[in-house]
């Protein structure tokens, strides 16, 4: 990478960040969001810790999901509307890697503190403490997958009217083995049991997601910048 | 076997019926809505070429 | 773009005549020619060997030992799932075809596509459910291979939402493109991902008798096999040209090709 790169992909990253700063009351709507959407599983089935335990996995997996489709809105809109993206497709920058960097800062300011919220969450729901690394584990490495797959999704929708449940539609059901692994190597830590297989599955498709992803985002994108 | 007999499908006719009639259904749905498609889209497009044709001349 | 832009972008062919084929098959008016020609031999062989495979999948095979009459199912279930997935890979390469080289015919073939592989999926999960009340005793079940057709008919519903999104033909053709490049490099993850997740809870999965299959089972099974094949090309000799007419504003060719066959 040339030290031009390098200073570029700060600029992106230093610009993402300040500008959260200063919407920092938008920035924590998805982790908001996380929160309320576990609330309601207790409400709808019982309060009962016994029985929210066993769903905990799949209840705290799930609100991560939404809660980070939710997020993609804020990823590319803003850049879009501004013309700034158009710009950035001009610029003759590889995009691949500048959507990337945007891609991983907004990982930041949205998949980090789920991950982070989400022991205490799970906790809620009868969680053991034994579960909650593996918990923030696993959702770090699940939801740096969902926000590549789903920059993939937003860049191919950013242009389309109303089309956030699209993405959802689209998204989805790429995301579903980032789910079965995650939920599982949670669940198999609540029963002390060897969580490594899981993991590792997880790891793997956030690397082949990284690899390949940002070629399919830059190309999105210059799709739907095209007037 | 009697005609009955082929029918019934071993008791498992209520099963095996619907599907194959289903399953034909649908592929002779998807044939005719494709021809139909065509038929119309050939139209237009005929409809357009002589419209351009007349335009030109 | 007319396909002027489009012969113009391929130019004249290469050294020699390797690259004639392909300069010829891409170009729309010799695929819709093609089409029409190929149509009836698809679909006439597709006629007689879904007869030939229908009389000898409910008649010439015995009863199942496990599952007596109900496995006949499998010879509407198999060919509609097989090729609810290999229409998929149809699409994708066709997407990735058309990225590529730039070439709307491949674009217009993998528009074409969709709706017949959305229809394999619903007749699979069809005929796949009645397929599992008598065996399992329900309608549904989250077997790995249910589980993953459903996700397939998403993949397919989720291109076609898409396309539907751009009035541009060209950015939807461009974008759905991207999206089945990437579900074809996801379905095997999914699948895999699938099974493993039942795997885990040790579901029930459909299998005909422990031993080998017996080939008189067999045959109509690879009959409707081949039969599905050839009424999906059928099919998509009007698919396509549907496709092509959608993208050609000037089709002045159409006059020299005459009536449709």
């Amino acid at each position: 990478m040339q030290p031009g790169m390098l200073q570029l992909l700060g600029l992106i990253v230093g610009r993402d960040l300040r500008l959260a700063m200063r919407h920092w009351d938008q920035v924590i709507q998805p982790l908001l969001f996380f929160v309320i959407i576990t609330t309601l599983f207790p409400l709808a089935i019982s309060p009962a810790l016994d029985e929210l335990r066993r769903i905990a996995p799949g209840v705290v997996w799930v609100a991560a999901m939404l809660a980070a489709l939710l997020a993609l809105e804020s990823l590319f809109r803003p850049d879009i509307e501004d013309g700034t993206m158009e710009q950035w497709t001009l610029s003759g920058q590889p995009l691949s890697v500048m959507l990337l960097a945007k891609t991983a800062t907004h990982w930041l300011l949205s998949g980090l503190p789920i991950v982070l919220m989400a022991p205490l969450v799970g906790s809620a729901m009868g969680m053991p403490p034994s579960a909650w690394g593996v918990t923030a584990l696993s959702l770090a490495l699940g939801t740096a997958s969902l926000s590549v797959l789903g920059a993939i999704g937003a860049a191919l929708t950013v242009s389309v009217r109303r089309g956030s449940v699209l993405l959802a539609l689209l998204v989805l059901p790429l995301e579903m083995p980032v789910l079965i692994f995650g939920a599982r190597a949670v669940d198999l830590a609540m029963h002390g049991e060897a969580v490594a297989g899981p993991l590792n599955l997880l790891a793997a498709l956030l690397l082949l997601f990284i690899s390949l992803g940002p070629f399919a985002m830059a190309a999105a994108m210059r799709i739907s910048v095209e007037t | 076997m009697s005609v009955a007999e082929f029918f019934d499908m071993g008791g498992y006719a209520a099963y095996i019926w619907p599907c194959y009639a289903l399953s034909l259904v649908v592929l002779v749905g998807i044939a005719v809505s494709a021809r139909r498609s065509l038929a119309a889209e050939h139209t237009r497009a005929l409809r357009r070429v002589q419209s351009n044709q007349e335009q030109a001349s | 773009m007319s396909s002027n832009t489009e012969s113009s972008v391929l130019n004249a062919p290469k050294a020699g005549t390797r690259w004639l084929w392909f300069h010829k098959l891409s170009s729309p008016p010799y695929a819709y020619r093609t089409s029409g020609v190929l149509r009836p031999w698809f679909l006439w062989s597709a006629v007689i060997l879904l007869l030939v495979g229908t009389y000898g999948g409910l008649l010439l095979a015995p009863p199942d030992y496990q599952q007596k009459d109900s496995f006949r199912i499998i010879y509407v279930h198999v060919p509609s799932a097989s090729m609810s997935l290999m229409v998929y890979v149809v699409m994708a390469v066709a997407s990735a075809v058309g990225l590529i080289w730039r070439m709307k015919l491949a674009h217009a073939l993998a528009a074409g596509c969709a709706a017949v592989g959305a229809w394999f999926s619903v007749l699979a999960l069809f005929t796949g459910a009645f397929w599992g009340r008598p065996m399992w005793g329900t309608w549904w079940a989250w077997d790995p291979r249910v589980t993953s057709e459903l996700i397939q008919l998403f993949l397919y519903l989720g291109f076609i939402a898409l396309r539907s999104s751009f009035e541009d033909t060209q950015r939807a053709d461009r974008a759905s493109a991207i999206l089945a490049i990437v579900g074809v490099v996801n379905v095997p993850v999914v699948k895999y991902s699938v099974i493993w997740w039942n795997s885990l809870h040790q579901g029930p999965s459909i299998t005909l008798t422990g031993a080998s299959i017996d080939s008189s089972m067999l045959w109509p099974l690879f009959v409707m096999l081949l039969a599905y094949a050839l009424f999906f090309a059928a099919v998509m000799c009007d698919r396509l040209r549907v496709e092509i007419l959608k993208r050609e504003r000037n089709a002045s060719w159409l006059a020299d090709i005459g009536a449709k066959t």
